[in-house]
């Protein structure tokens, strides 16, 4: 019984008395899913485009918060190395729809997705010989990023809210929303949309494969490098970043690998459910649940809607 | 395949395998370094190879290495993966090297029962298996200055004489963020040891390595805890993320402790809020000793080291410097007590048990105050010295206490217990049968 008490009725009874810790572990949880959702992003758009799972995602966060803060310890101003940043991102596309992509068109997926692992420890060696292995850290006052804290007084207690964070969750949501817009209004956005849905048919209305590929990789490096700004920011840029980049798989499996909507409420969902799951219930099995805790979310949704929340269904006639 | 082709391909990999290996000479010895510039870790693991590296190369260009026999000095990357780690020892060990320096504790509890078979001395500088400081029953493996439960001892005691005494600990909590690794967990079994004793509560707070830059869940439970006092055992970039995230949480820092590895970088990285965050560490930081000009004038000024100027003498390159002042030492004593040149790993063995750091050797060294006295011997492979507690003020450590000394009652019989238990959990643990030439 007292085990049964611990896991359904103890950790309601503390969330009703201390609300603020509440807010303040939903507050954190949004901020975690709104960059984890931000990481899936730069998943969706490659895989929208070509149906290849980038595993290069995370190094590619990484290398392009390296190249930042790389080119500014070497003396270029902030926003000069931002733009350079954004460049280098350019040529990464291009190289990568070059050596890599086109090379192996009508190959298996399993290919292409294998080809990505080698992108990602060629990145990883690359950035390590260009930038060294010591982590650094994220130009934030360069940027005119803000710092600082607001401790808000509220339900009988105090939610401390990081400037940062706030500044995070919005560019990353304003983020997202340009990506929205841009995929379903422009033209570029159609004739993505259309080589997601039939390569051959894009082909025959006269779409560039390779033009649009250039153009997602390049989008998956943007959204990468601003990934990277706030990952970095928050913790220090260095290689281990990459790895919080696994965090997007669930937010995939949950979401979908094909929605920008489900990218985002996966992340959401998958942000604001470790840090409650790991806040109220990781002390009954001695913490450290997080690392966890969102895969095993990701799949029980996995079991009823295999296809993610907005995933295309996919019906096969055989 | 013609003659000719067959020659060329036989001159091209004579060539290759020329680069790729060191040359041996038969008047020296071989010091293979285990690394990590690389990886997650690599912030930790740069400065500890330079420092250790630049030491040891000083050596070679400034005394044509030690006891007239040039050291040949090879690093092999572990990326401070145990799998990594485990190959490297594989493919150093056909070499002869006398010494091995595994720089993680994941990849020492493997090599331990290697290393008795292979008769190669095992160098885990405070850090590995705290067990193994008894020589008696680990003959090949040295973890000096001070195990993991000497520094948690000294954490716990210097918090309670703060207090005013380790009684007043009674009701207390202490938090333990620790990295969810061997390294991380070593110390937990003392620590709770401790708590039961002194009556204290601890509160774990385990960071997976995936995790270590995303711990905003441990210090939010640090929030609901709220510990009295923080204790870190943390590595690479898990150190910064720490302090960044205890000064964003607005934990007291002057209650933030930590055990000997954050560096320079890491207190940096929490800004202006890092300030009173303390840990512990045993040797000086700074590159004023005349052993460290040498380093600068034989070594970094010919372009022979892979640090940048302004890193030496930062504590983790100091931290490199202390680990190959330990290895200079065993292969001198070595010299020493078998009156060999060139000597085996088996000499280097006897050596470490031989060595005496007082201060005129330490002088002698150009290493004066660097560190305190310590003493090997047979039976004590650690020395459980004393080490002392340094604040951040901002922008460089300052020492704030006298040395501390580990609990050595509650310590030893703990750390006796292990290495029986240590012992009987792997059958057919040898008994010692090595020579032994320092008793005392």
């Amino acid at each position: 019984m007292d085990i049964l008490y611990k896991v359904f009725i103890e950790p309601f009874v503390f969330m009703g008395e201390a609300p603020d810790l509440l807010i303040q572990t939903l507050w954190e949880g949004l901020v975690s899913g709104v960059l984890y959702a931000l990481i899936a992003l730069g998943f969706v758009l490659i895989f929208k485009a070509s149906g290849v799972f980038n595993f290069a995602q995370g190094i590619m966060v990484v290398f392009a918060a390296l190249t930042l803060v790389g080119l500014y310890e070497r003396g270029v101003p902030a926003f000069l190395a931002l733009i350079l940043a954004v460049l280098v991102m350019l040529v990464l596309a291009v190289v990568v729809e070059r050596v890599v992509l086109r090379p192996l068109v009508n190959q298996p997926d399993i290919i292409l997705f294998m080809a990505t692992f080698g992108l990602t420890y060629f990145l990883i060696g690359f950035g390590e010989l260009i930038f060294g292995g010591n982590p650094k850290e994220m130009i934030t006052d360069a940027l005119f990023l803000p710092q600082g804290t607001s401790e808000v007084d509220m339900l009988g207690g105090m939610v401390r809210f990081q400037h940062l964070d706030i500044a995070a969750a919005i560019i990353a949501s304003i983020m997202i929303g340009l990506l929205a817009v841009f995929f379903s209004k422009t033209r570029i956005g159609r004739a993505l949309r259309a080589v997601a849905d039939s390569h051959k048919a894009a082909l025959s209305v006269g779409i560039s494969l390779n033009q649009i590929w250039v153009i997602v990789w390049f989008a998956a490096g943007i959204v990468a490098l601003v990934a990277g700004i706030m990952w970095g920011a928050r913790s220090g840029v260095s290689f281990s970043l990459q790895i919080i980049a696994l965090k997007a798989l669930p937010v995939l499996i949950l979401g979908g690998f094909t929605s920008i909507p489900g990218a985002i409420i996966g992340g959401l969902i998958i942000g604001v459910g470790e840090k409650i799951g790991e806040f109220y219930w990781g002390p009954l099995v001695g913490g450290g649940i997080e690392t966890w805790l969102a895969y095993v979310i990701a799949l029980l949704f996995l079991l009823y809607r295999p296809q993610g929340l907005f995933g295309e269904k996919i019906i096969e006639r055989i | 395949m013609s003659f000719r082709k067959f020659g060329l391909g036989l001159v091209a990999a004579t060539l290759l395998a020329g680069t790729a290996l060191p040359a041996f000479a038969q008047d020296s010895v071989y010091v293979p370094l285990f690394t990590y510039r690389t990886g997650a870790f690599a912030g930790s693991g740069i400065p500890i190879a330079d420092g250790m590296h630049d030491y040891l190369q000083m050596l070679n260009e400034r005394d044509g290495g030690i006891g007239g026999v040039k050291l040949v000095l090879e690093e092999c990357e572990t990326g401070y993966d145990t799998k990594k780690g485990v190959e490297c020892y594989e493919s150093v060990k056909g070499k002869n090297p006398v010494i091995v320096n595994p720089w993680s504790t994941g990849i020492t509890l493997p090599l331990i029962p290697r290393a008795s078979v292979d008769k190669i001395p095992i160098l885990s500088m405070a850090y590995g298996l705290s067990a193994s400081a008894r020589g008696d029953i680990f003959p090949w493996i040295f973890n000096p200055p001070a195990t993991y439960w000497d520094g948690m001892s000294m954490i716990v005691k210097y918090i309670g004489e703060k207090e005013g005494g380790l009684e007043k600990l009674k009701g207390k909590k202490l938090g333990f963020l620790h990295l969810d690794a061997a390294f991380g967990k070593e110390p937990i079994p003392l620590l709770q040891e401790l708590a039961k004793q002194y009556g204290f509560e601890v509160a774990l707070y385990p960071v997976a390595a995936q995790d270590m830059q995303n711990q905003s869940s441990q210090w939010l439970s640090v929030r609901r805890d709220r510990p009295d006092y923080m204790v870190m055992w943390g590595w690479g970039a898990m150190n910064g993320a720490a302090v960044k995230e205890a000064v964003r949480s607005g934990y007291p820092m002057d209650k933030f402790y930590s055990v000997w590895w954050p560096g320079e970088d890491d207190a940096r990285a929490g800004g202006a809020g890092a300030k009173g965050f303390k840990m512990l560490n045993w040797h000086a930081v700074g590159a004023d000793l005349p052993a460290l000009k040498d380093i600068q004038k034989h070594v970094v000024d010919k372009g022979l080291s892979k640090a940048p100027k302004d890193k030496v003498g930062e504590l983790l390159y100091n931290r490199g410097i202390y680990n190959s002042l330990l290895i200079a030492e065993g292969i001198a004593q070595a010299q020493k007590v078998t009156g060999k040149k060139v000597v085996t790993g088996e000499d280097v063995r006897r050596g470490m048990e031989n060595i005496k750091l007082d201060p005129v050797r330490l002088k002698e060294l150009g290493l004066e105050g660097f560190t305190d006295p310590m003493t090997l011997t047979c039976t004590d492979h650690n020395s459980h010295s004393a080490a002392f507690m340094q604040e951040w003020d901002g922008s460089k450590w300052v020492k704030i206490s006298e040395p501390i000394k580990p609990m050595t009652e509650q310590v030893r019989a703990q750390l006796d217990a292990a290495a029986k238990d240590y012992a009987d959990k792997n059958p057919g643990w040898p008994k010692r049968s090595e020579r032994c030439d320092n008793q005392s």
